[in-house]
């Protein structure tokens, strides 16, 4: 079954056709990757499944629900999470807080309930103290528990971002670029991470990246985009001998 | 004996226990200090005015400080409030006997009159942001006050209102002061206070983890102006006497300050500026002319030295009084020492002054050679 299924879908930005015709289709448990040269669309699609933009035409269904025209929140709820490409964390919260916040929606204590302090409240914060420290642990991110956000150094913040991304309970995770700006070790450490997290979560990726070893070595399918069009699919091995993926994206 | 002082050593790191504690001993203090009469009429009623500020700061904290939109109009709140409840203090009053139970009565009218004025405020200003929001929020603060002058069959117009009860008891306005901060703490603790916290940092970052932004960004403005409510009808009882002059764009001025300067996102910080705020003018009454120029420098002093306000995010956590208090006589017995370093630096930093300005004069020099 497709958690996430994307036909036909396109958007204008007055005489600019940004995305054209885009489909994909991804299945529980995999790991796509989206590649494509700068200004190719790869963000834009991203703000068109996260509810950012809205599309011009097409459909984006969600574990077969329509998610056209429903707000980034509401989208969230129906079990997708996104990081961006320069980081958004909420820098003036501890590591603990920024995962919390995204825990929000599985709690469901009222405003009264946080005055009282009722059983509710407490029985739930508790239950996301002890999610948060679990994401913690696993992102190795438990020394800096009670750290600001934009004090951790620039791998951390990453990490960081993904782990608040996880605490929404996704079925399908989108990943903007998480490697750029990493060195070769933080970038293996990612790669290690996202398998750990697959195995561990069990969810689905979608995943951009200009890091070429990272995407050819972890992804099981590769969507190449150009001037908003997908230029071709396949398996890394079939990604990298394809001559009009060479001439657009990788060079000769 | 070891039992003892290790059943004392618990009660002391309990966070809850320890600040319930000191509360009650201030009340207590103050309060017999007020019933045996050496605080007099005078500085009782300055108290008074201290905890309305409190309320007043630490509920436009929630929006300006944890929320971080700037709202200039808090005044107006504070006005719809006091009216409110000297309103139906003023129809009540012959019917309910304890004073005590006519203030719940109108401060929760003036509450909810005061949220539904929010209501009304927040629904289309909210879509704004930053400075156009304070323009707005101011605008609206003062579209309160003209159309309190102008509805002089109710209220009595720029006259003023005369004949509201005054029922503001020290005791009274104290707890209602810590009911209202411990709300706004306890708010703030929850799941609900961090989707506000995290709308000040990145409200796209906030939307991507399922943050609904318009509706918390409500619920934060209208909390903050249900208790603006609750300070106004405080004010009307304390005054016994109402004018719309009294909440013009100053006061709302005045509110913005104290929250600036305690730190935007700290309650303690409101606490204490609100304090240190309204106490400092009539502690320079003696220097008459120019106590607002004292003032108005120490302002500009503290945002100078300390442009995230005296606490900055923190709270103030008494169990951690000790050590920072060890601290602090560190440092100070450290002043002296710095001080007379001071002469020096003044004198290199004057230097560096004079070096950077002959190097741009020579500078000068050599372009106009060209």
């Amino acid at each position: 079954m497709a958690i996430l299924e994307v036909k036909n879908l396109g958007i204008n930005f007055g005489g600019l056709r940004a995305v054209d015709n885009f489909e994909i289709s991804i299945k529980e448990d995999e790991l796509v990757g989206l590649i494509g040269p700068n200004g190719a669309g790869k963000t834009t699609i991203f703000n068109l499944l996260t509810g950012v933009y809205f599309p011009t035409d097409g459909t984006i269904e969600l574990s077969n629900t329509d998610i056209r025209g429903r707000k980034p929140h509401q989208i969230v709820h129906l079990g997708s999470s996104r990081t961006f490409q320069n980081i958004r964390l909420f820098k003036n919260m501890t590591v603990m807080e920024n995962i919390k916040v995204a825990y929000h929606n599985r709690m469901s204590y009222g405003i009264f309930g946080s005055v009282f302090k009722t059983k509710r409240y407490r029985a739930e914060e508790s239950v996301a103290n002890e999610v948060a420290i679990s994401l913690m642990d696993v992102f190795e991110l438990t020394s800096f528990k009670d750290e600001q956000a934009k004090n951790l150094p620039y791998g951390k913040q990453r990490k960081l971002e993904i782990a608040r991304a996880l605490a929404t309970d996704p079925k399908i995770l989108l990943l903007d670029e998480p490697a750029a700006g990493m060195n070769p070790q933080e970038t293996e450490e990612l790669m290690n991470t996202i398998k750990l997290l697959r195995q561990r979560f069990g969810i689905s990726i979608l995943l951009i990246e200009h890091d070429m070893k990272l995407v050819m070595g972890i992804c099981e399918r590769i969507v190449v985009l150009d001037y908003g069009r997908i230029i071709a699919t396949g398996t890394p091995a079939e990604i990298r001998s394809n001559p009009e993926v060479i001439k657009a994206y990788l060079g000769e | 004996m070891t039992a003892f002082n290790q059943t004392l050593i618990k009660l002391l790191t309990n966070k809850k226990v320890v600040h319930y504690t000191f509360i009650t001993l201030i009340f207590i203090v103050l309060f017999t200090m007020i019933k045996s009469g050496t605080i007099d009429r005078y500085i009782s009623n300055l108290l008074i005015m201290v905890l309305i500020m409190i309320i007043m700061s630490t509920s436009l904290n929630i929006a300006t400080g944890f929320m971080g939109q700037l709202v200039l109009g808090h005044a107006g709140f504070m006005a719809i409030g006091a009216y409110t409840a000297a309103l139906i203090a003023i129809l009540l009053q012959p019917y309910i006997e304890s004073t005590l139970l006519l203030f719940i009565v109108s401060a929760l009218a003036a509450m909810i009159m005061a949220g539904f004025a929010g209501v009304l405020v927040g629904a289309p200003a909210l879509r704004l942001r930053g400075d156009y929001l304070g323009i707005m929020t101011l605008g609206f603060g003062e579209i309160i006050r003209v159309v309190i002058t102008n509805l002089s069959d109710i209220t009595n117009g720029a006259q003023g209102l005369y004949g509201v009860p005054r029922i503001m008891t020290f005791p009274i306005a104290f707890w209602t002061t810590v009911i209202v901060v411990a709300l706004i703490f306890l708010f703030m603790n929850s799941r609900h206070g961090r989707a506000i916290l995290s709308i000040r940092d990145d409200e796209i970052a906030s939307e991507s983890v399922g943050i609904n932004i318009t509706k918390y960004k409500m619920i934060g403005f209208i909390v903050a102006s249900m208790f603006a409510g609750i300070g106004g009808a405080m004010f009307a009882f304390k005054e016994g006497f109402l004018a719309p002059s009294s909440f013009g764009f100053m006061k709302s001025v005045e509110i913005f300050v104290i929250v600036v300067l305690g730190g935007m996102g700290s309650l303690s910080g409101s606490i204490i500026a609100a304090i240190v705020l309204v106490f400092l003018p009539e502690v320079l009454r003696s220097v008459n002319d120019y106590r607002y120029l004292i003032y108005s420098s120490l302002l500009v002093i503290i945002m100078l030295y300390r442009p995230q306000g005296l606490m900055g995010t923190k709270e103030l956590d008494l169990t951690q009084t000790k050590s920072k208090a060890i601290q602090f006589w560190k440092n100070l017995k450290l002043l002296p020492g710095k001080i007379k370093l001071l002469p020096s630096k003044i004198k290199a930093l004057f230097l560096k002054w004079v070096a950077s300005i002959r190097k741009l004069l020579k500078l000068n020099q050599k372009g106009s050679d060209c």
